[in-house]
């Protein structure tokens, strides 16, 4: 350390930072991580892999809306990529990012490190919070683009049937691709929240992630005990296809709406819990 | 620097407990603005958790802590406006360089921060490392890296919890002389450390706590001062000198040590004393006051639940709290 007189800094003159200053170091952190990337390539690698399987065989999965398309237009591509991603892929890459995003700072112990600078508790809040549904986001965009981008080079364009068997072209058939993603993308915002509440109480990445994936498959679980079908509108897991009414005509937006609503009331409560358990709680490791 | 008009730090009753484990128990600390302020305590003794409290990062079971007149739990974190410092081991991303690390801390301070960065990382002479991750710092370099974080608020208040810890001789000596840098330059200094040698170099007021309670809180000179009541006498014959001092007014507590006697008085029964042992013919080979060094009334307040008759009585300046003494 140098043995000179220490310069005096200059005086503080100007504002004080604010949620964007939170939220773009938080998409900086993020981007010096590997563990991004594992979930982000896997959201690319997932649609290859499939329509390598598609290209190599002779069967398909026809038992499941577009099923029998998917050697017919890459249109189809994405939307049954979609269907079977609701079951543990996108539960993953959400919780990987969302359930480690706070823990890893205790695991760090880097808490006391950023709560101890000009910034409100509630800011670093909002700006990890964003920066975990900004992943979600992104980890979806790549999944649809990479299946309908790689899925139409190889089959094209072809108009896509619609589930009420209307056909729908390519230009619309990308806006409605793109319409049922956002509806997606509505309860895993809510798997986001459940997985950036288990981050925030447990302080653990792993406790965080593999409760999420626990509670996510538990879901699936119900959803098929017969007994319990009473349940089974009110699912989590069973949000994931409510997309399909944008792929009919005309649009169905019961199943939308009702997944909407259904995703809020698991999001919501788990976020403000997140939320007051974030502001309240005592950094003392 | 213009001095603030409130104490820098303004801790009252403090309370924190764990359980059935009280970690702080009404503690109270004032720090004056341009004091370097010593806090000592065994390890468990409560100083991390109360540094946490003052810090915000805990919230306390009972009391307030004020900084400059604002309390982190009510203010948030305007109320560390002008504070900067580290509790534990200072903490950064390990995937970051420590440029990087510095960077974001900046733009959490905002407020111009970033502008000195440069100049905190030559200040604790870290510039040519600045471009390596944090993983591969030593704890050391981990060490300087949060003296630079904490430099970038430009403070007026320091809070540093064991900055030499893991710092080389020469480290540690260059960090004694930083921190007394910054102290002349104006920055109130709290200084929480084992280092005794550190802390009787650089602070002009101490508190010790044990037990989760403050054992004593005010001046070191006060501290130290408090034991000048007592004298090493070695003579040329120390039966007689004992018998004359045992007779002699204002001659207390009279022992014997391997090196002659000591006792306990005042200046001028300790003078009048010279003059007897004079008039007996024993010859005075020394007759020095003895004070004792902080080491040992640390240990002396921290390791003895049930206080000694003298340990620590009360002075103008310090305050010895009521548990020791009684």
């Amino acid at each position: 350390m140098t043995s000179v007189a220490a310069p005096r800094l200059a005086r503080r003159a100007a504002g004080r930072p604010g949620v964007g200053t939170v939220y773009r170091w938080e998409l900086r952190k993020l981007r010096s991580q590997k563990r991004t990337y594992l979930g982000l390539g896997a959201a690319a690698l997932v649609p290859l892999i499939f329509i390598v399987a598609l290209l190599t065989s002779s069967g398909g999965p026809e038992d499941v809306p577009f099923g029998r398309y998917v050697r017919e237009t890459g249109l189809a591509i994405p939307l049954v990529g979609l269907l079977f991603s609701s079951i543990w892929l996108f539960p993953l890459i959400t919780s990987l990012v969302a359930g480690d995003i706070v823990a890893c700072e205790d695991n760090h112990g880097t808490l006391k490190t950023i709560l101890t600078r000009s910034t409100e508790r509630w800011q670093i809040f909002a700006g990890k919070l964003l920066a975990a549904v900004t992943y979600a986001v992104a980890a979806l965009v790549i999944f649809v683009g990479a299946g309908l981008v790689i899925g139409g080079l190889i089959w094209g364009f072809d108009p896509l049937p619609s589930l009420s068997g209307t056909r729908i072209d390519a230009g619309r058939g990308v806006l409605l691709i793109a319409a049922a993603a956002v509806a997606y993308l509505v309860p895993m915002l809510a798997i986001a929240a459940i997985a950036f509440l288990l981050s925030t109480v447990t302080h653990n990445s792993a406790a965080a992630v593999v409760g999420t994936l626990i509670l996510s498959f538990m879901m699936q679980l119900l959803a098929i005990i017969s007994g319990l079908g009473f349940l089974r509108p009110y699912l989590l897991s069973e949000q994931f296809d409510a997309w399909q009414g944008f792929l009919r005509e005309p649009t169905d937006w019961a199943p939308i709406l009702h997944a909407a609503w259904v995703s809020a009331c698991y999001a919501v409560p788990a976020t403000l819990w997140a939320f007051l358990a974030f502001v309240r709680r005592d950094v003392a490791d | 620097m213009t001095a603030s008009p409130e104490p820098a730090i303004q801790a009252r009753g403090l309370v924190k407990r764990y359980g059935r484990i009280t970690a702080v128990d009404e503690v109270d600390v004032t720090v004056s603005p341009g004091d370097v302020y010593g806090y000592l305590g065994p390890n468990g003794a409560g100083k991390t958790t109360t540094l946490r409290m003052m810090l915000g990062l805990i919230r306390p079971d009972a009391g307030t802590v004020e900084l400059f007149g604002r309390d982190p739990l009510l203010d948030g974190a305007r109320a560390l406006d002008g504070v900067a410092g580290s509790v534990e081991a200072p903490r950064f991303y390990p995937y970051l360089t420590g440029r990087k690390n510095l960077e974001l801390v900046a733009a959490l301070d905002g407020d111009g921060a970033a502008a000195r960065i440069d100049t905190a990382l030559d200040i604790v002479e870290l510039t040519d490392r600045a471009r390596d991750k944090v993983g591969g710092y030593s704890h050391g370099m981990r060490q300087r890296l949060g003296l630079a974080g904490a430099l970038l608020r430009d403070p007026r208040l320091l809070i540093l919890d064991e900055p030499a810890t893991g710092l080389d001789p020469a480290g540690m000596r260059d960090m004694r002389v930083l921190i007394r840098r910054l102290a002349d330059e104006g920055i109130t200094v709290l200084l929480s450390s084992h280092l005794m040698a550190e802390v009787e170099e650089l602070c002009d007021r101490v508190v010790i706590i044990s037990s989760g309670r403050v054992r004593y809180e005010g001046s070191l000179d006060d501290l130290i001062a408090t034991t000048g009541g007592r004298y090493e006498l070695r003579t040329t014959d120390d039966d007689r000198a004992a018998r004359v001092a045992a007779v002699q007014r204002g001659i207390g507590d009279l022992a014997r040590d391997g090196r002659g006697l000591t006792f306990a008085a005042d200046e001028s029964a300790a003078t009048a004393l010279s003059i007897a042992l004079g008039e007996a013919g024993v010859g005075i080979a020394a007759l020095v006051p003895r004070t004792a060094t902080l080491e040992e009334l640390f240990f002396q307040m921290t390791e003895d639940a049930a206080p000694r008759p003298g340990d620590v009585p009360a002075s103008a300046g310090g305050r010895a709290r009521e548990e020791v003494r009684t």
